[in-house]
């Protein structure tokens, strides 16, 4: 008998499109925890990838135009996953943020952006006027 | 996604905002509304707990520390019961114990706002 086909293996690409509007944020994480969930991840890590994934969404939401979209795309691999968030907004202060804590400096504007850095393994971002943002962040599964 | 909002008085001075629920970036406003009413009616004195909270972003966290900046300016405080490991981990990562009193139950909570 043949063995049964490792679906829970194999890549995959899942998109997602939200309005940019505070109400499909819960969607949008549950979705890319669900879509994380085809991965040996940790109980935890399900739980950092779904507070990233909505802290990506709530910044788009925030520095997004009006009435606009954002598109979310989950590739998961054998070595973890791979989460792109995008809207077509002016950009925002993202690459700047440093990386200290935010209870010691007192801030909290940057506060979703430290906490994406904070959980996810890699985080990169693009951002111009044309374009608007992209951010792109990998979670690794932890062996 | 809802976040459950309950207020009520306890000893002295002080009132307890009990949330159930998620806390993002929809439902903080609520959670907002209700500290913020409280501040205006002058209690500034606020025990806000959160063992039945699954979930908080960046968003509740504005608000929590948004509030806790408000009664400082009176000479309040704004102690947290937390149980979730998750949420504990969260207020860990972002140095936010260090401006938070964090305790296991209620009854510790109170006790050290006196």
């Amino acid at each position: 008998m043949n063995p049964a086909p490792a679906a829970s293996r194999s890549n995959g690409v899942v998109r997602l499109e939200i309005p940019a509007v505070a109400e499909w944020v819960a969607v949008a994480r549950l979705a890319v925890a669900a879509v994380a969930s085809r991965r040996p991840f940790s109980v935890d890590d399900l739980e950092d990838i779904k507070l990233a994934a909505a802290e990506a969404c709530t910044n788009a939401i925030q520095h997004g135009p009006p009435n606009g979209t954002i598109a979310i795309t989950c590739e998961v691999s054998a070595e973890g996953i791979t989460i792109s968030v995008s809207d077509r907004g002016h950009g925002a202060p993202l690459g700047t943020v440093a990386q200290e804590r935010i209870g010691d400096a007192g801030r909290t504007e940057e506060l979703g952006v430290f906490l994406i850095r904070a959980l996810m393994d890699t985080v990169e971002y693009t951002s111009d006027v044309r374009n608007g943002t992209q951010l792109v962040m990998t979670k690794r599964i932890s062996r | 996604m809802d976040i459950k909002v309950n207020v009520r008085e306890s000893e002295g001075d002080a009132y307890v905002v009990d949330l159930a629920g998620e806390i993002d970036v929809y439902t903080s406003p609520k959670v907002k509304d209700a500290i913020t009413e409280l501040i205006d009616r002058e209690h500034y004195n606020l025990v806000i707990n959160l063992e039945k909270v699954r979930y908080i972003d960046s968003t509740g966290l504005g608000v929590l520390i948004g509030g806790l900046k408000r009664v400082r300016e009176h000479g309040g405080s704004v102690n947290l019961v937390c149980t979730n490991p998750q949420i504990k981990k969260i207020f860990d990562i972002t140095g936010l114990v260090k401006i938070f009193g964090i305790f296991d139950d209620e009854q510790s909570a109170m006790k050290a706002l006196a």
